[in-house]
């Protein structure tokens, strides 16, 4: 009974780690119903990032966060003004591809500079221990970092005027513009977030376990199977479909062999899909 | 436009294209005479890139120092070597396209294997299928060596060897051990795993828990948790380089407790290391390993390999290269006996090789249901341990040769 206490404890802390990385992909796509398939590489630019900083500088990983994050930012602008907003207004398809393209540039360059050997970062904080289960210090505190930074979202996006003016761009672009809000710089700091808090969820995830350059794609899809779940255009959400996915895969490893937790994960993304075409945490349009 | 302004306008496309063309007739007969072309895919790209980095220098490494020696010598004429490779980037649909065109484009006359047993059997099918030898460092896995192949020959350990070592290890140190088995889906894994449970319930070893995971699992906190509930106190398993890297940090990071842990393939890099303690005392099964002092009946002994290899690549050889270069000394090797470069006389002295090398014994089983498997290497298993306060693999096993005792528990390693 203790293990599959633990394996639920588990299972949720890492969940909201996850659920912070969709976040990320899930706040682009309610600003500007743009799919952002760069996602699981920038989680993973957030990884190297981390790794190169720690190595350079020596720092505990977790100050690499501040900076990775206004990193995390620029890169996302830059990523609007390149793949993005030409795109927007035309088929979903046109800034889908745009985005895999720039992916597909980005994995290049990373494989060619780094290949795709394994990285590792070494983080050594207490656990706790109970009975014969231990729940690793790093867990626990990239847990709370992804729980306290998703707060901070919240409050910005509710209690700031640049987050009321994102959150008026998301209801009605038009209506927005007619009141004065340049929406185009919008949607530019929107994809910037949205970066951020990708390479800020790829510092946490670092901190975890040990990645490569591909490592994005298994990311990337938990990110989106956390989005269906939370709820598209929700970045709350997200945080809640990560805890739920991580609640499912600690509460069902115990009783099923492991090789079919993702069967099931899949199983119940298509049932969701048919039952909640918007999320289980649906929100109506706009309300980020 | 006149006659002769036509032929003048043409004049510069064509010349080029004409004096190509009459260097080719020349110059293509005398290339063809000299060289032996030998074709491959390496996975430059996508999830393999480590290891088959490893293999692909193997192999440039033996051409680099057979051509710098003369050439292959046989029947009276010096063959040097021309590789013809591309990046199959790690997946099997990719590697039957690029070898089915090695073969009819390319001109291939020998093949060596992509790495990994999941696309050196696509690769085989192709190889079989024009009568092309494919010499295998790359695929442990049995099953393409049942299906009655002609032309396929395996230099490393197969698969169901690959833990007898750490079974037999094991035995020895604590004969009532409880094994977890968990190990990626994948042909590789399932294949070792099988013949491990079955060597382990034989010599009496209990096994608690034998599961596989899919091979994208990127967080192990559950499996680690259910390795812990299973009452194992020891573990064998993983796959290839992530799973089974991340698996060894979790399993620290989580406190199992595992009194040894055997994980296949990722201990056997040197980034392995970069892991810190939770590296430490994870043993791993080793085609090969810098500290094996074999006798070689020709080619390099450990120590001059070791060290040109390092020279060369300013990189440490691990048992990739070193099965690598030595898919190309065995094909030498055999082409020289046959004292010919056709395909079926070549064959024909590869299923009598019966040789050593710096890498080990190397024979091949020649009855049609395991024709072209491996039936003399052995492998070694090591272990990671501080040496001279730094982490490095020692051979801890056999007996006969190992480098450093086996430490157990391994948390008197750590």
């Amino acid at each position: 009974m203790l293990g599959i206490l633990a394996s639920i404890i588990d299972g949720v802390l890492v969940g909201l780690v996850y659920g912070l990385a969709a976040m990320g992909l899930t706040l682009i796509w309610g600003v500007m119903d743009v799919i952002n398939l760069t996602h699981g590489t920038m989680i993973v630019a957030g990884m190297f990032a981390l790794y190169l900083l720690a190595a350079a500088f020596g720092i505990s990983p977790y100050f690499t966060l501040p900076p990775i994050m206004i990193g995390g930012f620029l890169v996302g602008v830059a990523l609007y003004w390149i793949a993005v907003h030409r795109m927007i207004g035309r088929p979903p398809l046109m800034s889908l591809l745009s985005t895999f393209a720039v992916n597909l540039v980005l994995v290049g360059i990373g494989t060619a500079v780094w290949g795709t050997a394994l990285f590792n970062v070494d983080v050594s904080l207490p656990g706790i221990t109970v009975g014969r289960y231990t729940f690793p210090g790093a867990h626990i505190l990239a847990a709370v970092l992804a729980a306290v930074i998703a707060g901070i979202l919240y409050l910005f996006l509710h209690y700031t005027r640049l987050g009321k003016a994102l959150r008026a761009v998301t209801n009605n672009r038009e209506a927005a513009e007619l009141v004065g809000i340049p929406t185009t710089r919008l949607l530019a700091i929107a994809v910037g977030c949205g970066v951020a808090l990708a390479g800020v969820s790829g510092v946490l995830i670092g901190t975890l376990f040990p990645f490569t350059i591909l490592s994005g794609d298994g990311y990337q899809l938990k990110s989106f199977i956390v989005t269906v779940l939370g709820g598209f255009g929700n970045p709350v959400g997200a945080l809640m479909g990560g805890v739920a996915l991580g609640l499912l895969e600690g509460a069902v490893t115990p009783f099923v062999p492991v090789s079919w937790t993702l069967v099931i994960e899949f199983v119940l993304f298509v049932l969701v899909l048919i039952a909640f075409p918007g999320g289980i945490f649906a929100s109506r349009r706009g309300a980020l | 436009m006149t006659r002769f302004s036509r032929i003048s306008l043409c004049l510069p496309f064509c010349l080029p294209l004409a004096v190509a063309a009459a260097a080719t007739a020349f110059v293509a007969p005398a290339f063809a005479e000299d060289t032996i072309t030998v074709g491959f895919t390496a996975s430059q790209t996508g999830p393999l890139n480590v290891d088959s980095l490893g293999q692909q220098r193997g192999y440039e490494f033996w051409r680099d120092e057979v051509n710098a020696a003369g050439g292959i010598k046989t029947g009276g004429k010096s063959y040097k070597v021309n590789f013809v490779s591309y990046d199959d980037q790690s997946v099997g649909g990719r590697v039957q396209q690029l070898y089915t065109r090695l073969v009819n484009q390319d001109r291939a006359q020998f093949l060596f294997s992509p790495y990994s047993s999941g696309l050196t059997a696509p690769a085989a099918v192709i190889s079989e299928q024009y009568g092309k030898i494919m010499i295998d460092s790359g695929g442990a896995e049995e099953k393409p060596f049942q299906l009655g192949n002609k032309y396929l020959f395996m230099v490393i350990t197969s698969a169901s060897h690959y833990l007898s070592g750490a079974v037999a290890a094991l035995k020895a140190k604590n004969p009532h051990a409880r094994i977890a088995m968990v190990y990626s889906d994948d042909p590789f894994s399932k294949a070792v795993l099988a013949a491990t449970k079955q060597q382990a319930e034989a010599a009496g070893l209990e096994v608690v828990m034998d599961e596989s995971y899919a091979p994208s699992t990127t967080d192990f906190g559950p499996i680690v948790n259910k390795i812990i509930s299973s009452n194992a106190d020891a573990f064998m398993g993983g796959g290839h380089y992530s799973d089974g890297a991340t698996l060894a940090r979790q399993m620290y990071d989580q406190k199992a407790n595992m009194k040894w842990v055997s994980i296949l393939v990722a201990p056997a890099d040197d980034k392995f290391g970069e892991l810190g303690a939770a590296a430490m005392g994870v043993t791993v099964p080793s085609q090969w390993e810098n500290q094996v002092s074999y006798k070689p009946q020709f080619g390099p002994t450990t120590a001059e390999f070791s060290k040109a290899f390092q020279a060369k690549f300013n990189a440490k050889a691990d048992y990739h290269a070193a099965s690598g270069y030595t898919s190309g000394a065995i094909l030498q090797h055999a082409i020289e006996q046959a004292n010919s470069i056709d395909t079926d006389k070549v064959a024909e002295a590869l299923n009598a090789t019966d040789v050593t090398t710096f890498f080990g014994h190397v024979k091949f089983a020649t009855d049609p249901g395991n024709h072209g498997l491996q039936a003399a290497h052995e492998m070694v298993l090591a272990q990671w341990q501080k040496v001279n306060g730094k982490p490095g693999r020692q051979v801890v096993w056999p007996e006969a040769a190992k480098s450093a005792d086996l430490i157990y528990p391994i948390s008197a390693s750590q």
